[in-house]
């Protein structure tokens, strides 16, 4: 299924021999019901343009009234305090935590996902492609709840003691300098998202390594490339846009994860001293919200909440339109 | 030129690194040198082949492990539960974090509630969708709507529930609700079957629409009776993998629609039950043995529930395959 492709029907012709349909005008003879069918379709179409721009519209507008009542810097305050007259609020923990989580898991989960993309596509033996490839959707399949409390119950007492051993040997670099947490610390939620993710990095890889040429493969083997060197020199460059897309949706997920973040995160009590550390705790965008669904209870506390929604919004936007303008690219060379 | 084998060896690799065929054949130690560092580089090669061979069996087994340590998690702590027949037919109600066992049917119940509800506004706005990208769209239109799609698939569920929050609870002063939760899951589940049944779509080939222009039958008639059904077994299975993934999802109820312990039928009146607030509900008390098994055996009920979708959704993809 390449439903997360983003391939589209709009610029790639349907059919197997590349004929376009008899184009929608003229194919028409204006019949009552071609044109309410025709008609349902178009309004369906727009009713899915209309609620991502309602989206976007609606957050923007139950967070101005907010925005315009703080007293801190939205940007570059630490602080959290959205109730009261005087509502002081600013989102860059939850950018730092967002970002830095969604890093480790991108750092850890693309070249895992597209080993694994490789070896079910060049290196598994042909039996075993099928069952290897359902296994790895079985992955995608888990709830992200179940992520939760599997990382929160079971995996975190188990990672305890590597996060210790990581403290005494590289504490003096300030990206692991100890801060006394352990559990839900920013490097042990990246590596539950990159758990989360791998599955979607290997869909998306295998999909496009499987498409690579076989005169490509077969001329690197003819020149006397070893198995690897036929990959690195015919698959992975034909592959390349099609790992960066996936990588960018992976990305796109990781920043959203919310219920297993939530049951993950430490929060850090009020004032807590920055840090660089990825073994400090602190709340993303998404478990901030989800924890704190029972408060919305003024206007002005939700807007907070819903700026913040913002943000991630548009963090997530960001990440999959480049996903998709890459997709585009890559199918302006290959066609 | 000595008969050393190797040093007769020596212009061959030359030339298979491109140098000249016209160069002159190298003198004997010089020939040895070159045969050195050819033959270096070339074990090099072959022990980085094995090194990347060995990564890429590593890594898969590597990936595996999480997933066979949650599935033994889950089924090891939750499935006793699931053996009661009590499990299957009661509920929460008057059951405490420290009382042992109880019902998920009124969880059950609301979960497949929720989908069936979720399915019915999303499944003919998906389908109806991908019908004009395929069928109809070929303009700016048609981009505008497959970017949109794009950026729908990627909205988190979190943004979603916090927009449905904004339009029912905020600007139209409605209570939480069932239904609320159900249009947040609504948005989440739009992309998925646009996009899977785009793929159907496009698989119908192009002579069974060009057959039935042919003998003039109306476009919309076409594609009812001919281009759906024959795409049939492969929109259902997208409808199937779409209501897996939203099943799931956690984030929308936790905002939208809070949980209660007792049977619940009305989604647009007071809380709802579902099996992802129940985990939510015992995960609290998790330090209690009676809590953390219920908890295990709603995720495993979840899970089964979720897989057992997948497995229909893939068996129907099999067997009614379009046929290319």
């Amino acid at each position: 299924m390449s439903t997360v492709t983003g391939v589209s029907a709009t610029d790639d012709p349907p059919g197997p021999d590349g004929r376009t349909p008899l184009r929608g005008v003229s194919a028409s003879t204006g019949r009552l019901g071609d044109r309410l069918f025709g008609g349902a379709a178009t309004v369906s179409g727009v009713i899915v343009i209309a609620t991502v721009t309602l989206i976007a519209v609606f957050l923007i507008v139950q967070a101005v009234p907010a925005l315009r009542d703080n007293q801190a810097s939205f940007f570059t305050s630490r602080e959290w305090a959205p109730g009261g007259d005087t509502p002081r609020f600013g989102i860059v923990e939850f950018l730092w935590t967002t970002v830095a989580a969604s890093t480790m898991a991108m750092i850890i989960a693309v070249p895992f996902g597209v080993a694994v993309a490789l070896f079910l596509t060049q290196y598994a033996p042909l039996w075993m492609r099928g069952p290897a490839a359902a296994l790895v959707d079985l992955l995608a399949a888990v709830p992200s709840i179940v992520y939760g409390l599997w990382g929160l119950i079971t995996f975190a007492p188990f990672f305890k003691p590597i996060q210790g051993w990581l403290e005494n040997t590289l504490g003096w670099i300030p990206l692991f300098s100890p801060t006394g947490i352990s559990g839900g610390t920013i490097l042990f939620i990246g590596l539950v998202l990159s758990i989360m993710v791998l599955p979607i990095v290997t869909a998306l890889s295998r999909e496009v390594f499987a498409q690579t040429p076989l005169a490509h493969k077969e001329g690197a083997l003819a020149l006397g490339a070893t198995r690897w060197e036929m990959i690195r020199t015919a698959v992975l460059p034909f592959g390349r846009p099609g790992v960066i897309s996936a990588a960018m949706l992976a990305l796109g997920r990781a920043l959203g994860e919310t219920i297993a973040v939530t049951f993950l995160v430490s929060s850090l009590p009020d004032g807590a001293a920055w840090t660089w550390s990825l073994f400090n705790g602190g709340e993303t965008f998404a478990s901030k919200i989800a924890n704190n669904a029972a408060e919305f209870s003024n206007p002005n506390k939700t807007g907070a909440y819903i700026a913040a929604g913002l943000v991630l919004f548009v963090l997530t936007f960001i990440v999959n339109s480049i996903a998709r303008i890459v997709i585009e690219r890559r199918k302006a060379f290959t066609e | 030129m000595s008969a050393l084998k190797t040093d007769q060896r020596v212009p061959e690799d030359e030339n298979m690194t491109g140098d000249s065929p016209t160069s002159p054949p190298p003198s004997n130690r010089s020939g040895n040198e070159a045969l050195r560092e050819m033959s270096n580089p070339h074990r090099g090669r072959a022990i980085k082949d094995l090194i990347a061979r060995i990564a890429m069996w590593v890594s898969f087994f590597v990936a595996m492990v999480p997933l066979a340590w949650i599935l033994w998690t889950v089924v090891s702590k939750g499935i006793h539960l699931l053996l009661s027949a009590t499990w299957w037919t009661g509920n929460q109600r008057n059951i405490n974090s420290s009382d042992v066992g109880g019902g998920a049917r009124h969880a059950i119940e609301g979960t497949l509630m929720m989908a069936g509800v979720t399915a019915l506004i999303a499944v003919p706005i998906g389908i109806l969708t991908a019908v004009y990208l395929v069928e109809y769209g070929r303009g700016g239109l048609a981009r505008a709507i497959s970017f949109m799609v794009d950026i729908l698939s990627g909205v988190p569920s979190i943004v979603a529930a916090l927009f449905i929050y904004a339009v029912w609870v905020t600007t139209f002063g409605l209570d939480r609700s069932g239904f609320a939760a159900a249009l947040a899951l609504v948005l989440l589940m739009i992309p998925v079957i646009v996009r899977s049944t785009e793929e159907m779509l496009k698989l119908v080939p192009n002579e069974l629409r060009e057959a039935a222009y042919a003998l003039g039958v109306p476009k919309w008639v076409t594609i009812v009776k001919i281009v759906l059904r024959t795409a049939f077994s492969g929109i259902v299975t997208g409808v199937l993998l779409g209501l897996a993934r939203i099943m799931g999802e956690t984030a929308p109820l936790l905002i939208l629609a809070p949980y209660t312990k007792n049977f619940q039928h009305d989604l647009f009146n007071g809380n709802f039950p579902t099996l992802p607030m129940m985990i939510n509900q015992d995960r609290g008390d998790f330090a209690l043995a009676s809590a953390a098994a219920r908890m295990w055996g709603t995720a495993l009920t979840l899970i089964l529930l979720v897989l057992l979708l997948n497995i229909i959704g893939r068996v129907i993809a099999h067997f009614g395959s379009v046929k290319k």
